[in-house]
């Protein structure tokens, strides 16, 4: 749980570095050729699949865990638990939900237009045209109102997932562990934040 | 002060199990709230009907006997506390409290507010201990331990086993009480030996028993009555993984 999600982590910084490229301001130019660079990089072919494995492993492991934990209480309490906890932490099924769900819809946007799934709109000039296709879809207020949602959501995730992986791994310490939370808390924010300025630019200053 | 009392009843671990509802009066604020309990099962007594099951023994903390749940909380709204040592002052003039018992698979309810948490005593049978050679107690200085280990050794080894720490979790996980036990040998000369076999089998048993997975939401360590950090869990993580890291393979 803990290894695949840190490693899903370090993705999406990569995954938002890229995606920052779009705001260069040269019509999306910087950011298709690293799409392009990307997609026929042959180290990136494979760690495509190696993501994938990553995704599923950290979904098929949550389920099973919220199963388990579920059945491992079969008489619930009359009374809801008072015991304070990070309010991010007693909801990591909830926003892992959401965002599996964003993960699906932000697939068909994408995705699975480069694999031939989708058909590759007129608007793009060919299949790794991820730019035309986001400035079309941003340009969609209800896309862009998902995609804030669900980047809210995923701070969340994150805000709890940070040091939680940590903690899982063993890896706690009087000195390091305060700097693990407040770095994760940055992080989260950073990821989140990030990502969201994407299609707000679409929508409003494009 | 007057009370509403919310009760879970149950006749045993077969009956279906509900609340019954008692209004109590003239309770002192100075009464502790198992001292409560008796006046109500007093008052019950006389009144010929069966009086409210619930565990206790020293009535000062230390045994871990009296967990309740009581309005959301273990052992009661009061951090760092014990059932017993709640006092009825703590609450409101005319509150409605809640009383369930603990609520885990691994805890069937034996009776009314009494659960059967064997369990733990089985995870301490697959582990919590350290062989050594009888006799004599041993020269206490031979095996030098720092102050600041024997200091922490000493903040795990303060559970009473009282099964708060599984209550309050939302998974109703075993980790905090497991890493504790774990944890008060595990740093220890004296139980260093048998860490990497300890923590295996007692993790082991602990997942045998039905108790959920942790996922780190830390109710455990604000609900221990006696403040155990969930450093300790992190602490048992790294035993656990080190342990199945360097298993060796018997000849």
């Amino acid at each position: 749980m803990a290894l695949a999600g840190m490693f899903l982590m370090i993705f999406l910084i990569f995954h938002l570095a890229t995606n920052l490229l779009m705001l260069a301001g040269d019509g999306g130019k910087a950011f298709s050729e690293a799409v392009t660079f990307l997609s026929e990089s042959p180290l990136i072919k494979v760690m495509e699949y190696v993501l994938f494995a990553g995704f599923l492993i950290h979904i098929l492991l949550g389920v099973i865990l919220q199963l388990h934990n579920y059945r491992s209480r079969p008489v619930k309490y009359h009374t809801r638990l008072r015991s304070e906890t990070s309010t991010f932490s007693r909801f990591m099924f909830h926003t892992g939900v959401i965002i599996f769900v964003f993960l699906v819809i932000h697939l068909i946007n994408f995705f699975f237009i480069r694999l031939g799934w989708v058909p590759q709109p007129d608007y793009a000039a060919h299949k790794h045209d991820f730019y035309s296709v986001a400035v079309v879809l941003f340009k969609n207020p209800w896309y862009t109102a998902i995609y804030l949602v669900s980047f809210v959501f995923l701070g969340f995730h994150l805000k709890h997932a940070f040091q939680s992986s940590f903690q899982s791994l063993g890896l706690n310490h009087t000195k390091y562990t305060p700097a693990i939370k407040v770095i994760g808390t940055i992080y989260a924010l950073g990821i989140s934040v990030g990502f969201a300025i994407i299609p707000v630019y679409f929508l409003f200053f494009y | 002060m007057n009370f509403t009392l919310k009760i879970w009843r149950q006749k045993n671990a077969n009956a279906k199990g509900s609340f019954q509802t008692y209004p109590l009066k003239d309770v002192s604020p100075e009464m502790s709230f198992l001292e409560m309990l008796d006046y109500l099962n007093n008052q019950l007594i006389s009144q010929g009907k069966e009086p409210v099951t619930f565990e206790h023994d020293c009535r000062e903390g230390i045994c871990g006997s009296c967990g309740l749940y009581i309005n959301g909380r273990p052992h009661g709204p009061q951090r760092s506390t014990t059932t017993c040592e709640l006092h009825m002052r703590d609450f409101k003039d005319g509150e409605t409290i809640v009383v369930e018992p603990w609520r885990s698979k691994a805890f069937p309810v034996i009776k009314d507010l009494i659960v059967d948490r064997s369990s733990f005593e089985r995870i301490m049978h697959a582990g919590g201990f350290v062989n050594v050679n009888v006799g004599c107690a041993p020269e206490s200085n031979s095996s030098p331990i720092g102050k600041l280990i024997a200091d922490k050794v000493f903040d795990a080894a303060v559970c009473i086993g009282c099964g708060a720490c599984v209550a309050a979790c939302k998974n109703s996980s075993a980790m905090l009480y497991a890493a504790a036990k774990i944890a008060q040998y595990a740093m220890i000369p004296q139980g260093k030996v048998e860490a990497k076999e300890r923590v295996d089998k007692m993790v082991k048993q602990m997942d045998t028993e039905g108790f959920g997975f942790c996922s780190n939401t830390y109710a455990c360590e604000f609900d221990c009555p006696k403040g155990i950090s969930t450093d300790f869990i992190a602490l048992m993580n790294r035993e656990f993984f080190s342990s199945k890291a360097c298993k060796q393979k018997h000849a």
